[in-house]
C-alpha cells in the first residue's frame, strides 16, 4: 500500500500532503520571526539609545521591490504550469531565482558597507564614525595594537543630527569637498575603541545582523529548491505534471512567506 | 503552628505566618485529594480485578460525582487564589513601607558573595557609574560625590545586618550573572539580576544571625555563596555600621 | 525490539514487490516509520541510561561530599581530566569537583528531557503506533522521517562530544540563563555552551521535522471511517504534543541563535551594560536583557514539560482500557482535555519566573492561568481513575505501570500546586520541593508510562512476550525505589534545602553554620545518603529489564495469534511484526476505538475494523 494523498487532495481535507506539510513549516517559521521580531522590541524599548539612519533607504526600498516582483513571477510560473505551458512556466522560475540572487547581491553588498564603516572612540570618550583609508574589514583596536599600527588615516562622517539627517553645515561642506571623503591621520595611542559596524558593536548591529542574515538564509534556501525544480523536473512533467505544480505551488507558499517577513523587517529596520 | 506541620525554616518575620498559612492550606486540598483519590483507587483495584469480576461492564460509571469533585476543587483552588495568594504577593511587591519610616540598604550579589551598601545618615546612596571603576572600587561609586562620603559597603565577609522591628528595604542587584537573594526565616527571595534593581521588603521581629542563600544557580561557587543576615537590637546595629564606616573609603578589595 | 523478524513469512514475502533491501538500506537509512521508531527507541533508552548514570555519580557527591567515588573515581578521572575530578586529600582519584557537579546537572537534564524522554515518548512510540492506530501504510513524509533521526542523532552526537572538549560540558543548567551560559566558560571561545546550543538546534530541527510529519500524517493518513471522534486517545496525545513542538520550539531556536552569537560572536544580547565579570569589565557593547532569554526559554518550557507528559497519558490510556475490557470513561472529555492542554500551556510559562521581579498584574495574571491549566489535567486522570470502576482488571506487567502511573502523576501534579501560588513559591523556589515535583511526573510517571508501553507493545514488535515474572520484579523495585528517591525530597524542599548544590548543601548544614538561627538540620543532610542509596539500587533494578528487553527478542514466549492482549485498536489487527506498508488491504474504521465487552457481542473485544 503507498502513501495516499500525495498529489491528489484528500476529500475532507481538500489539500494534498505536501500543502499540509508547508502550512505546519510555515507556522513553525512564523514562531522563529515572531519570537526574533518580539526581541528586536524588548531591546529596542530596554535601550534608551536606538540608533537611527545607519541603513540605505533606497536600497532597502529596491530590494523590497525585487522581492515583490519575485513573489508576482512565482506565481506566473505557478499559473503556466496549471495552464499546461511548461516553457513560459520554466522562464518564470527562472525569474524568480534571478530575483532572489540579486536580492542577496543587494544585501551582500550592504553588508560590505557596514564591515568598512567604522565607530571610533577617542580617550574622553566621544564616538566618530567614519571610513578608514584603504577601507579594511573587521578592524579592531587589539588588531592595530598587535600589527604595532601607529597612526590610522580617518574620515569622518558628516555630522549628522539625532534623527540621522545631515545637518546643513554637513550638507554644504560635503559640496564643498564635491563628495569625496577627506582623510586626516589619527594616533592609534589616542584611541580607546575601534570597530566596524558588526554585530558585537551594537545590540542594534546585533539583531540587525540576526535577522536580516536569518531571512537571507531563507531566501538562499528558497531560491536552491526553486533551482532544484527548475533544473530537474523535465522528466517528472512528462509522467506527472500535477507533482511538478504542487512543488511550485508548495515553494510557491514559502516564497511568498519569505517575501511577507521581509515587508515586516524593512519598515521596523529601515523606516522606525 | 502551620510552620510545624510543614517543616519549614523558624520564622522571624511579621508575613511569614500568613506565607506558611497559604502553603498549609494549599497542602490540605492536595492532601483531601490524596487520600480520596488513593481510597478509591485501592477499592475499585480490589473490587474489579478479574478473578472477582469476570464480565466488565460496557457503560462504567454514570454519576456526575466526580464532575462536582472537579467544581469543589476549582472553587478551593479560587478560594486560596484571591483569599490568600494575591493578598500576600500585593503585600510583598506593591505595598511597600515609606521610604523615610524604614532602612533602605543595597545587596550587590556578584560570584560568589554578597556585599551590602548602606546609604549612610544622610539616607542617600554615592552617585555610581561604570566610568569610575577600578579593581578596588568595582561598584564605581564617585569618590567626589558628596553622599558617598557617609556610605558604609561591606566588601568582604557577605555580611548583612539590620536592625528588628524596623520596616526593611532592600534593593537587590548583581554586578555579573544572576543570582538570587533568599533568607528563609524571612521568608524573602529575591533574584539578583545584572542591570536591574528590585527591592523587597520584610519587617524582622527576631533577633538573630539567619543564612543568607544564593537561589540561583551562578557558576563553580554558587554551592558556597552563603551569607549572613544579623538582626539586631537599633543599638547594635548603630554600633555594627559605625564599626564597618571605615570600609567604604578603603575598599579593602578581598 | 532491536532487529525487525529475521524469518520472513512467505505471506511477507509476496508483499516485497521490490528487491530485498541490503542491511544499509533496511535498518541505517530506513524510511518505514517502524523501523526508524526502533532506531528512536533504542538512541533514546540508551540516552536514558546515560542519564542515570551522570545522576548516580551526582549522587555520590551529594551524599558524601568531596569524597573520593569508589571504584569509578580513576576512570572518571582519565575521562575527563584532572581539574574536573581532583584527588581527595590522602591522593586518591575520583572528587567531583562543582565544575563536573554543574556540568553533569546541567546535562542530566538536557539529556534526560531532550535526548530520552521525548525522542522515546514523540519518536519512539509516535513513529511506530500512530500510523498503526490510524491505517495508515506510513508517515505522510518518508524521507523526512529519516533525516529528523539523523539530526536527532547528530544532536546526540555533539551533545556526549562536549563532555570531551577542553573546559568540559555545559555547566548552567539545563535552562543555561544568561549571562551565567555565556560567561561560565570564557577560556574557551567555543566552550561546552557552544556545543550545547549546536546540539540543541539539530535536535530543535528533528523535532520540528517530526512535528510537520505527525500532524500532517494524523491529518491527511486517518483510514475510511477512522473520523477524529474515532481516533485512538494515543493518537490524540501525540497530536497535541506535534503542535506543542511545532509551535514551542522555534522561539528557544531563536534564543540559541542569539545566546550562541553572545558566546561566539561578542554579541550582547543578554548581557546587561556595564557587566563585571571576576573583577574585570566586560568589552561588550551591553544593552542587552537576561529576562528576553528567560521568557523565551520558559515559552519553550512549559509546553515541553507536557510534551513530556502528554504521550505517556495516552499509552496509559490504551493499556488502561484495555486491560480492564471496557471503554475509557469520558473519551470527549479526555479529548477536550488533551486539546485544552495543549493552548493553555503557551500561556502560563511565566510561573517559573515569579521572583524575577514581576509586579502584582503579571504575576496574577500566570498565577490564575497556572492554576486553570490544572483543571484538564485533573478531568483527564479522573477519566483514567474512574475508566477502572466496573472493569475486569488484569494486572500483567503493562497495566502494572499504567496503574502505578496515575497516583504517581497525580503526586506530581498535585505538587505543582504549591509552586503555582507565587506567594508559596517564595518559600518553595529553587528547593528541592521543585525537583521532586517534576520528578515525580517525569520518573514515576513518564517512565512509567513508557516502560508499560514498552512491555505492551513489544509482542507486536517482535512475535513474542517480554518474560513476565521479571517484568513484574522489575516494576516492584523500580516502584519502591523510586518512591524512595523522590518522597524523602519533599521534606528536604520544604525545610529549605536548595537545589543544584554541588556539596549536596553541606555550606547550610548545621556543622557549616555556628551560631546560625535556620541552617539545615543534620536529619535533612543526612536523608541524602538514603536518597542516594535508593537511586543507585533503582539503577540497579533495571539490570532485569534490560536483561529483559533484549533477550525475549530470541527467547521470549511466543505470541499465539497477532492480537495477544485482545485489544480492539487497529495496529493489532495487522500480521506480527507489521510489512512494511502495514497493511495488505486498505483498513476501514466501522467503529470507536475502544469497544469493549459490548453486551452480545460475540467476544468480549469488537477490534475497530470489524464492521458493526
Ligand atoms: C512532565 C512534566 C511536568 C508536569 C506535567 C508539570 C505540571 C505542573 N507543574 Fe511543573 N515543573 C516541571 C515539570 C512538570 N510540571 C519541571 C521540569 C519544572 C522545573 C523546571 C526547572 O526549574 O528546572 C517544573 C516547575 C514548576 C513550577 C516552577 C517552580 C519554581 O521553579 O519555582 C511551577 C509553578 O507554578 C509548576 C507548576 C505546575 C502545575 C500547576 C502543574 C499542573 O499541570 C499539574 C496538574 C495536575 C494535577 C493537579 C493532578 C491532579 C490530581 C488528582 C486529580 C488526584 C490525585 C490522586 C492521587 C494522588 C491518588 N511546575
Ligand atoms: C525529564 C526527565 C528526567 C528524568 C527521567 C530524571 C530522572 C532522575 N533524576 Fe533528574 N532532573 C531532570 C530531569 C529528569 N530526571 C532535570 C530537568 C533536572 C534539573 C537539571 C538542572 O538543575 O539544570 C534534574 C535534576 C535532578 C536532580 C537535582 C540535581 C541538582 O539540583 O543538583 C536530582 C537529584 O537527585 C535528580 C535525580 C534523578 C533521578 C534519581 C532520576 C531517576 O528517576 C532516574 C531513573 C532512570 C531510569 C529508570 C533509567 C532506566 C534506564 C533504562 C531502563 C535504560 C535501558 C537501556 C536499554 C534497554 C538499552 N535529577
Ligand atoms: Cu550566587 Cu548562586
Ligand atoms: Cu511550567
Amino acid at each position: 500500500m503507498d502513501i495516499p494523498y500525495t498529489i491528489e487532495p484528500r476529500r475532507d481535507t481538500g489539500l494534498y500532503n505536501a500543502k499540509v506539510g508547508i502550512w505546519l513549516f510555515l507556522a513553525s517559521e512564523v514562531m522563529l520571526f515572531g519570537a526574533l521580531f518580539s526581541s528586536y522590541v524588548l531591546l529596542r524599548v530596554g535601550n534608551n539609545a536606538w540608533p537611527h539612519g545607519l541603513l540605505n533607504i533606497p536600497i532597502g526600498t529596491f530590494n523590497t521591490f525585487v522581492l515583490i516582483t519575485s513573489s508576482v513571477t512565482v506565481v506566473m510560473c505557478w499559473a503556466n504550469l496549471k495552464l499546461h505551458n511548461f516553457g513560459r512556466a520554466k522562464l518564470y522560475l527562472a525569474a524568480t531565482i534571478l530575483c532572489a540572487l540579486m536580492f542577496l547581491g543587494i544585501k551582500t553588498k550592504e553588508y560590505n558597507d557596514k564591515f568598512i564603516h567604522y565607530a571610533i572612540r577617542t580617550a574622553e570618550g566621544k564616538e566618530i564614525t567614519g571610513h578608514i583609508e584603504g577601507d579594511p574589514h573587521f578592524l579592531t583596536l587589539k588588531k592595530l595594537r598587535a600589527q604595532k599600527v601607529e597612526t590610522i588615516s580617518f574620515a569622518a562622517d558628516p555630522e549628522k543630527d539625532s534623527r540621522g539627517h545631515e545637518t546643513k553645515e554637513a550638507k554644504a561642506e560635503e559640496k564643498a569637498h564635491a563628495g569625496h571623503h577627506e582623510f586626516k591621520p589619527i594616533k592609534v595611542s589616542d584611541l580607546t575603541y575601534v570597530s566596524s559596524y558588526v554585530p558585537s558593536h551594537s545590540t542594534y548591529f546585533a539583531i540587525y545582523f540576526t535577522l536580516t542574515g536569518l531571512h537571507g538564509l531563507h531566501v538562499l534556501g528558497g531560491a536552491l529548491v526553486m533551482t532544484y525544480i527548475l533544473l530537474f523536473s523535465n522528466k517528472m512533467w512528462k509522467a506527472q505534471p500535477e507533482r511538478v505544480t504542487n512543488r511550485v505551488e508548495v515553494a510557491g507558499l514559502f516564497w511568498h512567506f519569505v517575501d511577507l517577513v521581509w515587508i515586516f523587517l524593512f519598515p521596523v529596520l529601515y523606516l522606525l | 503552628m502551620h510552620q510545624k506541620f510543614l517543616g519549614t525554616p523558624l520564622i522571624g518575620a511579621k508575613h511569614g505566618a500568613g506565607l506558611d498559612e497559604l502553603t498549609w492550606y494549599i497542602h490540605m486540598l492536595m492532601f483531601a485529594l490524596f487520600v480520596g483519590w488513593s481510597l478509591y483507587f485501592i477499592y475499585v483495584l480490589y473490587r474489579f480485578r478479574a478473578s472477582r469480576n469476570k464480565k466488565a461492564d460496557h457503560t462504567g460509571v454514570q454519576s456526575h460525582l466526580s464532575t462536582w469533585v472537579e467544581v469543589g476543587v476549582a472553587v478551593t483552588e479560587a478560594v486560596l487564589l484571591l483569599g490568600f495568594a494575591m493578598p500576600l504577593w500585593a503585600n510583598s511587591v506593591r505595598d511597600f513601607p515609606a521610604e523615610n519610616q524604614s532602612i533602605v540598604i543595597r545587596v550587590i550579589g556578584k560570584q560568589f558573595n554578597w556585599v551590602p551598601h548602606y546609604p549612610g545618615a544622610d539616607r542617600t546612596f554615592g552617585k555610581q557609574d561604570i566610568k569610575n571603576f577600578t579593581a578596588q572600587n568595582y561598584l564605581g561609586i564617585d569618590q567626589k560625590d558628596p553622599a558617598a562620603k557617609d556610605d558604609v559597603i561591606v566588601y568582604t565577609g557577605s555580611e548583612v545586618a539590620v536592625p528588628v522591628n524596623t520596616n526593611v528595604i532592600i534593593h537587590i542587584s548583581s554586578l555579573d550573572v544572576i543570582h538570587s537573594f533568599k533568607v528563609f526565616p524571612m521568608r524573602v527571595n529575591q533574584d539578583a539580576i545584572p542591570g536591574m534593581s528590585v527591592p523587597v521588603h520584610f519587617f524582622p521581629t527576631r533577633v538573630g544571625t539567619y543564612p543568607i542563600n544564593c537561589a540561583q544557580l551562578c557558576g563553580v561557587g554558587h554551592y558556597s555563596m552563603k551569607g549572613t543576615l544579623k538582626v539586631m537590637e537599633t543599638a547594635d546595629y548603630a554600633a555594627w555600621l559605625k564599626k564597618n564606616s571605615g570600609a567604604a573609603s578603603s575598599a579593602d578589595y578581598e | 525490539m532491536a532487529s525487525t523478524h529475521t524469518t520472513h513469512s512467505a505471506h511477507e514475502a509476496h508483499v516485497h514487490q521490490h528487491h530485498e533491501p541490503g542491511f544499509w538500506s533496511k535498518y541505517i537509512f530506513s524510511t518505514d516509520h517502524k523501523v526508524i521508531g526502533l532506531q528512536y527507541g533504542i538512541t533514546a533508552l540508551v540516552f536514558l541510561l546515560f542519564g542515570f548514570l551522570l545522576m548516580a555519580a551526582m549522587r555520590w557527591q551529594i551524599a558524601y561530599p568531596n569524597q573520593a567515588m569508589p571504584g569509578v573515581g580513576s576512570l572518571l578521572q582519565k575521562l575527563v581530566g584532572p581539574d574536573m575530578v581532583a584527588n581527595d586529600a590522602s591522593g586518591k582519584p575520583g572528587v567531583m569537583t562543582p565544575d563536573l557537579y554543574n556540568s553533569f546537572g546541567a546535562m542530566h537534564g538536557t539529556i534526560m528531557v531532550f535526548l530520552a524522554i521525548v525522542p522515546l515518548a514523540f519518536g519512539a512510540f509516535g513513529n511506530y503506533v500512530v500510523p498503526l492506530q490510524i491505517g495508515a501504510p506510513d508517515m505522510a513524509f518518508p524521507r523526512i522521517n529519516m533525516v529528523s533521526y539523523q539530526c536527532y542523532f547528530g544532536g546526540g552526537v555533539v551533545m556526549l562530544a562536549s563532555f570531551f572538549i577542553p573546559g568540559g560540558a555545559a555547566r548552567s543548567g539545563w535552562t543555561s540563563y544568561s549571562p551565567l551560559a555565556t560567561v561560565a566558560d570564557l577560556a574557551n571561545r567555543i566552550d561546552g555552551q557552544t556545543f550545547w546550543l549546536v546540539g540543541m538546534v539539530l535536535l530543535i530541527t528533528s523535532s520540528l521535522l517530526g512535528a510537520v510529519n505527525f500532524i500532517t500524517t494524523i491529518i491527511q493518513l486517518r483510514a475510511r471511517g477512522m473520523s477524529w471522534m474515532r481516533l485512538p486517545f494515543f493518537v490524540w496525545a501525540q497530536f497535541v504534543t506535534g503542535f506543542l513542538l511545532l509551535l514551542a520550539f522555534p522561539p528557544l531556536e531563536a534564543a540559541g541563535v542569539m545566546q550562541l552569537m553572545d558566546n561566539v560572536f561578542d554579541t550582547s544580547f543578554f548581557l546587561p551594560t556595564g557587566l563585571v565579570v571576576s573583577g574585570v569589565k566586560m568589552d561588550v557593547s551591553g544593552g542587552g536583557s537576561p529576562l528576553l532569554w528567560q521568557h523565551l526559554f520558559w515559552f519553550l518550557g512549559h509546553p515541553e514539560v507536557y510534551v513530556l507528559i502528554l504521550p505517556a497519558m495516552g499509552i496509559v490510556a490504551e493499556i488502561v482500557a484495555c486491560n480492564t475490557r471496557k471503554p475509557l470513561w469520558g473519551y470527549k472529555a479526555l479529548v477536550h482535555s488533551a486539546l485544552a492542554i495543549g493552548f493553555l500551556s503557551f500561556i502560563v510559562c511565566a510561573h517559573h519566573m515569579y521572583l524575577t521581579g514581576m509586579g502584582t498584574k503579571i504575576s496574577t495574571f500566570f498565577q490564575t492561568t497556572t492554576m486553570i491549566i490544572s483543571i484538564p489535567s485533573v478531568i483527564i486522570l479522573t477519566a483514567l481513575f474512574l475508566s477502572l470502576w466496573g472493569g475486569s482488571i488484569r494486572f500483567n506487567t503493562p497495566m502494572l505501570f499504567a496503574l502505578a502511573f496515575l497516583p504517581m502523576f497525580g503526586i506530581g501534579g498535585l505538587t505543582g500546586l504549591p509552586l503555582g501560588f507565587n506567594a508559596s513559591d517564595i518559600l518553595l523556589h529553587d528547593t528541592y520541593y521543585v525537583i521532586a515535583h517534576f520528578h515525580y511526573v517525569v520518573a514515576p510517571g513518564t517512565i512509567f508510562g513508557l516502560f508499560a508501553g514498552i512491555y505492551y507493545w513489544y509482542p507486536k514488535a517482535t512475535g513474542r512476550f517480554m518474560n513476565e515474572a521479571w517484568g513484574r520484579i522489575h516494576f516492584a523495585l523500580s516502584f519502591v525505589f523510586m518512591n524512595l528517591v523522590f518522597a524523602p525530597m519533599f521534606i528536604q524542599g520544604l525545610s529549605g534545602m536548595l537545589r543544584r548544590m554541588a556539596d549536596g548543601g553541606a555550606t547550610y548544614s548545621l556543622a557549616n553554620s555556628v551560631g546560625v538561627d535556620g541552617a539545615l538540620s543534620q536529619f535533612i543532610i543526612d536523608l541524602n545518603k538514603n536518597v542516594s542509596m535508593a537511586a543507585w539500587l533503582l539503577g540497579l533494578a533495571q539490570i532485569p529489564f534490560i536483561i529483559n528487553f533484549f533477550w525475549s527478542i530470541k527467547h521470549g514466549k511466543k505470541i499465539e495469534n497477532d492480537n495477544p492482549w485482545g485489544a480492539t485498536t487497529i495496529e493489532w489487527q495487522t500480521p506480527t511484526p507489521p510489512p512494511h506498508g502495514n497493511f495488505d488491504k486498505e483498513p476501514e474504521a466501522h467503529r470507536g476505538p475502544y469497544d469493549y465487552s459490548v453486551p452480545g457481542a460475540p467476544k468480549d473485544f469488537s477490534p475497530q475494523n470489524q464492521p458493526v
